[in-house]
């Protein structure tokens, strides 16, 4: 079967959009119920949710200093905001509509659907049940993925997706934990105290990982909280986990044999994934954890533009001088 | 709801004659239709849009920032042909095709018509549609025009005439598939009962012909639609047939012209093309052979095409055949090459290049339609009796000043068919869109069509660009059921 690379490309950012969208739906969700716990410090608690997704200057712009109103407002329903639930979930939309013929009408009604709801929700002035809402997009979320999974081929196109998700979603939680480890650094002192448990288990909630956390370690503890988001292959949330199947689908696209490349963006992907294989946390932690996790967010970033200049960006001797460019109005 | 109180209020209607009876074939709908529990119509008129809203099946509006798809207006009442009056449609727009299908050809090629007098040089030649780089084009097996998707319109006479060919890349045979999946759900016994002709092959059929187009000593050929992008009017009919075909859906920037072929750009490098289902007009496929300032096409893809290295479905140019001051002479056309008599007539037409016909025109504006032979979607139009002093006194401007762009027609009274609005049925004036494909075997007729109907109250323009929605319509089969009904209500029922 042969894949349009425009085809390829909006399967990949098709997925990549849902996941940010589903992230930032549970970061948000996560965040305004531990602020139900803990009122004193609630005003603090939003800033630094909005450093989370990057957008830290335009928010600044338009809305100035967080608050729950305002940041929820940015997060989830600001157009202006490429990142917003609503945003992600409309580009998501237009990408599935420009493959609408390649997916399966399956995908497309449901998607379709979940912009539906999107655009009602946006449109109305007051969230009464803001947790509702929330549990709805990332139901949504994983619908569309369970209807992906059971209605497509998992073919070259499936893979292409899978592979945008998992990049997106390792993504996001190296920035979760980047922010959040800092803030919450300083309740260490005070281990025992009634909000850390509280805090700390935010942070897990934030990756859905709270109770898979406790099945294995019990007890919080901020070092084994690292070692599980990042280390862990079987969580699927783990950034291990993500880098595992984002190659698999790799060697699914490409064809090359486990260990082998074929392509830079095969590569990067497999020194990202051998470094995470043989990665310990006293190796982490002596690099310092901050700047591990810039240096894995700087890989990601970098295996997204090796395939957008791998698969997507063919460049051919063209019988005309200038080669077309695709308008994207 | 029933259809007691219906009024015809004088039109000709598809489903009640003039006394108000059902006509052949429609009495078992309308039994089926009064026999449903109260408010279950507008139930199901509501579940079958919210249906095609989910399905987003929809179409863009351009000057509309906010809002910009909407569904295509749908109505649940279905519209009936019966077998013996389609037998009729389909040997006249078989034998429409042909004819149209040799003119273009002998336009590009030999002008015999043009030198035997029948139609005007000029004329021709300054039709909107003619393209000058296809003189001297030779297509596969002779075939321009491989999909067509002619206008009919019914008058109060009773009988269909063609209101236009439309030859270049007609659009809504999507909604056609689509209206019929949605009356299956939503009235399966009804459907059943009244034994309706299938239309669900017209994608594989449509493949079929694609395939056979393919460059010779080609096995598997390679079959693209081509669309303009998501943001087109009909770029959900495009995406549609992409689907139903098990096709690839192409923009523009997916092809490239490469070593003398036309190639696509995929994952694995660039793969070739050898038949292109093109849904983009001709002035946008190739900036070297039409629009230069064209961001959508392919350069060098006309080169390919005269090489006979790729297949193109319509080909480029036979928008000359679809010109309306060409249309005016269509039945000499179909004599010209057939030696027959259309068999479905032309509404009469005015040209008003001729000085008599300009000459009546002038003086029944307010009777007539006057239509700009280079405007589609009913923009350019005035319709007489519905018009200003003004507007017309403005028409009688313009035809004196370009007689050549200007046809006029009699107001039709276009045939009714029962809408529901809100709790009771209302007639709405209506056409019918039948879909053509031209093989080397021969034409296919898809048994039904596109009926667009004019959603408000008196108007005659049902372009869904303007407030017209769609209707299923039901092409009864001669046998079964229908031709029971036809005894019946011959019996007086």
């Amino acid at each position: 079967m042969i894949m349009l690379s425009r085809v390829a490309n909006a399967m990949y950012w098709l997925n990549r959009y849902i996941e940010r969208a589903e992230n930032v739906a549970r970061f948000i969700d996560a965040n305004y119920h531990m602020t139900l716990d803990i009122p004193d410090s609630a005003s603090d608690q939003w800033q630094p949710l909005i450093n989370t997704t990057g957008d830290n200057e335009l928010f600044k712009e338009l809305y100035g200093t967080a608050n729950r109103e305002n940041a929820i407002e940015f997060l989830a329903f600001e157009r202006k905001n490429p990142n917003s639930i609503f945003s992600c979930v409309r580009a998501a939309r237009e990408n599935a509509r420009s493959v609408r013929e390649y997916i399966s009408s399956e995908m497309w009604e449901q998607l379709n659907s979940f912009y539906l709801l999107m655009n009602d929700a946006a449109k109305e002035d007051s969230m009464d049940l803001p947790h509702q809402f929330f549990v709805n997009i990332m139901n949504s979320s994983h619908t569309f993925i369970g209807i992906t999974d059971s209605t497509m081929n998992h073919g070259e196109g499936w893979h292409f997706g899978r592979l945008g998700r998992m990049l997106e979603r390792a993504d996001k939680t190296t920035r979760i934990l980047d922010v959040k480890y800092f803030i919450l650094l300083p309740s260490m002192d005070h281990i025992g105290s009634p909000y850390d448990s509280i805090l700390w288990g935010a942070l897990l909630r934030s990756a859905s990982a709270f109770e898979m956390y406790r099945k294995q370690y019990g007890r919080i503890n901020p070092h084994k909280i690292v070692e599980f988001l990042l280390l862990d292959s079987t969580f699927p949330r783990a950034v291990h986990y993500c880098i595992i199947t984002a190659m698999i689908s790799m060697h699914n696209i490409t064809g090359s044999a486990r260990g082998t490349f074929d392509n830079r963006a095969e590569q990067q992907l497999g020194k990202l994934l051998a470094d995470l294989n043989f990665a310990s946390l006293d190796d982490i932690f002596d690099q310092g954890l901050h700047e591990y996790l810039d240096g894995t967010q700087t890989s990601v970033n970098e295996i997204g533009s090796a395939v957008h200049d791998v698969f997507f960006n063919l460049h051919i001797e063209d019988d005309q001088a200038q080669v077309q460019k695709q308008s994207l109005a | 709801m029933r259809f007691e109180g219906y009024d015809t209020e004088g039109f000709f209607d598809e489903i009640f004659d003039a006394k108000g009876n059902p006509r052949p074939g429609a009495d078992l709908l309308i039994e089926r239709f009064n026999g449903l529990p109260e408010s279950e119509l507008q139930r199901r008129q509501k579940a079958s849009e919210i249906a095609l809203l989910n399905m987003g099946i929809t179409f863009n509006v351009y000057n509309d920032d906010k809002q910009t798809e909407k569904i295509f207006p749908f109505d649940i009442v279905p519209r009936i042909v019966p077998a013996n009056e389609w037998a009729v449609l389909e040997r006249g727009l078989k034998q429409r095709i042909k004819a149209l299908n040799c003119f273009i050809d002998d336009v590009y090629n030999e002008q015999k018509i043009i030198k035997d007098g029948i139609v005007p040089a000029d004329l021709v030649m300054s039709a909107d549609g003619f393209r000058k780089p296809c003189i001297g084009l030779k297509p596969p097996c002779g075939i321009w025009c491989h999909i067509t998707g002619t206008d009919l319109v019914r008058a109060g006479d009773g009988e269909f005439y063609v209101l236009e060919d439309n030859l270049r890349c007609p659009s809504g045979v999507s909604y056609v598939l689509e209206n019929r999946l949605i009356m299956k759900r939503t009235f399966p016994m009804v459907f059943d009962a009244c034994s309706v002709q299938p239309v669900t092959d017209y994608p594989s059929r449509l493949l079929d012909m694609l395939q056979e187009l393919a460059p010779f000593g080609v096995r598997a050929p390679m079959v693209v639609v081509w669309t303009p992008g998501i943001y087109n009017s009909a770029y959900f009919e495009h995406s549609f047939l992409a689907q139903q075909m098990g096709v690839p859906l192409v923009e523009g920037g997916d092809l490239v012209v490469h070593r003398g072929e036309v190639m696509m750009r995929t994952t694995k490098g660039l793969e070739r093309v050898d038949v292109i289902y093109r849904r983009i007009d001709d002035d946008f496929m190739d900036p070297k052979a039409f629009r230069a300032d064209s961001m959508l096409g392919v350069p060098g893809l006309m080169d390919v095409y005269r090489k006979g290295k790729v297949a193109l479905a319509n080909a480029p140019g036979t928008g000359v055949a679809d010109d309306k001051a060409v249309y005016a002479y269509v039945p000499d056309i179909i004599k010209y090459y057939l030696g027959e008599d259309p068999i479905i007539n032309n509404v009469p037409t005015y040209a008003c290049w001729r000085d008599d016909d300009r000459k009546y025109v002038l003086e029944n504006l307010d009777k007539l339609v006057v239509k700009a032979v280079n405007e589609s979607g009913g923009y350019g139009m005035l319709i007489g009796p519905h018009s200003t002093a003004a507007e017309r006194a403005e028409f009688a401007q313009r035809i004196k000043a370009k007689p050549r762009t200007y046809i006029a027609q009699p107001t039709l009274a276009l045939s009714r068919v029962p809408v529901l609005v809100n709790d009771h049925f209302e007639g709405r004036h209506v056409d019918l869109r039948p879909y053509i494909l031209n093989g080397k075997d021969g034409a296919y007729v898809l048994p039904g069509g596109l009926t667009r109907v004019a959603l408000k109250r008196g108007s005659l323009v049902v372009n869904s660009s303007q407030g017209g929605g769609s209707k299923d319509t039901w092409v009864l089969n001669a046998d079964g059921a229908s031709a029971a009904a036809l005894t019946d209500s011959k019996g007086g029922k």
